[in-house]
């Protein structure tokens, strides 16, 4: 690989026409540009509206910028691409189809052979917990299991960077700690190059390498925090490190976040 | 859901009981009984009433007359011929009713500009009511089976088109979003998404088409022909046998209730993969 980046936004801007053509364009995003190196886990928090999906679209090639480029291993991105991947908040997982079958999918429309896919699709189902309900359907899991299968379907496709937008951000608090550990060891284990769409503060901060703060709307990188914590792939023991607070309570301010009142409230009194 | 409930059991085993069990679990149930009981209670005020309120037979003729007039006709009318017909017709009409609501509902799903051009006619054509095109369809083509299929066709088409329509344009983006992510081409959108996810909307227009198909055939055979349930309902109108017309109706309803049975057995096999609650009762 001869790029210095895996995954990389120079001067993206995105605008969307507003219903009907009327009035102002919306600016989703303006002017953000950053760099991920290969293997490292970026986290991007902001208020909700400020661009984030929209930024991870771009990334996986389904949308393209108004102005600005993004490249993966140094490739213009133009269309979706087999080294990007991409997890949602929802599972989306094909109902019709098992557990097995839905990770299967992406090999699938690639035309992987059937003894293929079984294999690496119960390789995978095995390494993500799941060995035992790969003939089950979505609807006979668990929100967890759901998800689970989401990431090994995403992972299916051995992608070089991974795309996550709020993934866990439907869970309830003990399971979305357990997928996070999940989550840290395959991307350390498998050394996958990732940006991480998420809200919650301390899930960027224990997950991550470096924490991007962007901006209400129109979305801008306003901050960026490395992380200067060890062991990444075990964020139960990051979030017993000292400086964890330290991290979380700069980025709540960042957030506008202090004194558990947000910045619109204290406008809104004063 | 704790983590516990993460590695626990799924809700519902894949592996469903057999026939023989489910019959026998629904007769072990009580309103199964009352539901039965119901039943005989009808049949009997039935055969009894009317001659105790003193309601002349040829307004409303005992059960065991309508009985009686059941084998007469299976004789005197060849019934199973009649009754054959109108299913064979049921069938058809239905089938292709169908197939042409499917193919023009995706066709409409899958191209915003063509849905845009047509939906004011198509919306025109659904208000209109398809039954008064009968007479129109015999003056073109005779007292043969032609126009009765046509018209089960036209008033089959529509639930059809419409629910198919409906799923293509309602499916979640981020779905589509997904096949994308993996590089899929247009056709493999639409056979692995789209087609699939449209099935419980599918099977909705089916079942409304199924019992819409029989009223198309009885209608077209009502209006011209000597063939079929619709011609005997009336021949025994002309004659002023109403038993013969309720023998008629009773074999129609039989009719619809074995299409719609039919419906739901393919859709116990096509949403197997749905929770039982969500495909509801038969
Ligand atoms: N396809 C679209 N058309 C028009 N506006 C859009 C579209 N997608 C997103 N937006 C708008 O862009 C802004 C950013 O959206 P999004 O990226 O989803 O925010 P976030 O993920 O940070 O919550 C929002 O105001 C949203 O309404
Ligand atoms: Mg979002």
């Amino acid at each position: 690989m001869s790029a210095a980046y895996r995954l990389e936004f120079r001067g993206v801007t995105k605008t969307f026409a507003t219903k009907k053509g009327r009035g102002e364009p919306l600016v989703a995003v303006r002017d953000v540009s950053v760099a991920l190196s290969d293997g490292e886990v970026v986290s991007i928090i902001g208020p909700s509206g400020c661009g984030k999906s929209t930024l991870l679209n771009m990334g996986a090639g389904l949308d393209r910028p108004t102005a600005g480029q993004v490249f993966v291993d140094g490739d213009l991105v133009t269309k979706p691409n087999s080294h990007v991947a991409f997890m949602l908040q929802k599972d989306l997982l094909l109902p019709w189809r098992n557990i097995l079958e839905n990770v299967e999918l992406g090999q699938e429309i690639q035309g992987a052979s059937k003894s293929d896919r079984v294999k690496r699709g119960t390789e995978l189902l095995a390494r993500y917990h799941l060995g035992d309900f790969a003939q089950h359907y979505p609807h006979q899991l668990s929100g967890g299991m759901r998800q689970r299968a989401a990431l090994a379907r995403t992972m299916a496709m051995n992608p070089d960077v991974v795309l996550l937008d709020e993934p866990f951000s439907a869970l309830d608090a003990q399971t979305k700690l357990v997928l996070q550990k999940d989550l840290a060891q395959v991307l350390w284990e498998e050394k996958k190059t990732a940006l991480f769409i998420t809200h919650d503060i301390s899930e960027a901060v224990s997950l991550s390498d470096r924490v991007l703060v962007m901006s209400r709307r129109p979305g801008t990188i306003i901050r960026e925090m490395i992380i200067e914590i060890p062991d990444r792939p075990d964020p139960f023991k990051r979030r017993r490190h000292p400086r964890m607070g330290e991290y979380v309570t700069e980025l709540l301010g960042l957030l506008g976040i202090v004194d558990g009142t947000l910045e619109d409230e204290r406008k809104a009194d004063a | 859901m704790t983590s516990s409930a993460d590695h626990g059991q799924p809700s519902r085993s894949s592996a469903g009981p057999s026939l023989g069990e489910k019959i026998a679990l629904a007769l072990s149930r009580r309103e199964v009984w009352i539901s039965l009981g119901f039943l005989v209670l009808f049949l009997a005020i039935w055969e009894w009433l009317p001659p105790l309120a003193k309601i002349p037979p040829y307004i409303l003729p005992p059960i065991s007359a309508v009985f009686k007039e059941f084998f007469r006709l299976l004789h005197v009318e060849n019934l199973f011929l009649h009754t054959g017909l109108t299913l064979i017709e049921v069938i058809i009409g239905f089938v292709l009713g169908s197939l042409l609501g499917m193919v023009v509902g995706y066709a409409l799903g899958l191209s915003p500009m063509l849905e845009f051009v047509l939906s004011p006619y198509i919306l025109a054509l659904q208000i209109t009511p398809k039954v008064a095109f009968a007479p129109l369809f015999i003056m073109w083509l005779g007292y043969t089976v032609y126009p009765k299929i046509l018209v089960a066709i036209l008033i089959v088409f529509f639930p059809v088109l419409i629910n198919v329509l409906s799923s293509v344009r309602t499916i979640d983006p981020a779905m589509i979003n997904l096949a994308r992510s993996f590089s899929a081409s247009r056709a493999q959108i639409f056979w692995k998404i789209e087609f699939p996810a449209s099935m419980p909307n599918l099977f909705a227009g089916l079942r409304i088409g199924s019992t819409l198909a029989v009223i198309g055939i009885v209608v077209g055979e009502l209006v011209g022909g000597n063939k079929g349930l619709g011609y005997l309902l009336v021949l025994g109108e002309g004659q002023g046998n109403t038993a013969m017309v309720f023998v008629t109706i009773i074999l129609l309803t039989v009719i619809g209730i074995l299409a719609y049975l039919a419906v739901i057995l393919a859709e116990r096999r096509v949403l197997h993969y749905m929770p039982e609650r969500q495909i509801g009762p038969v």
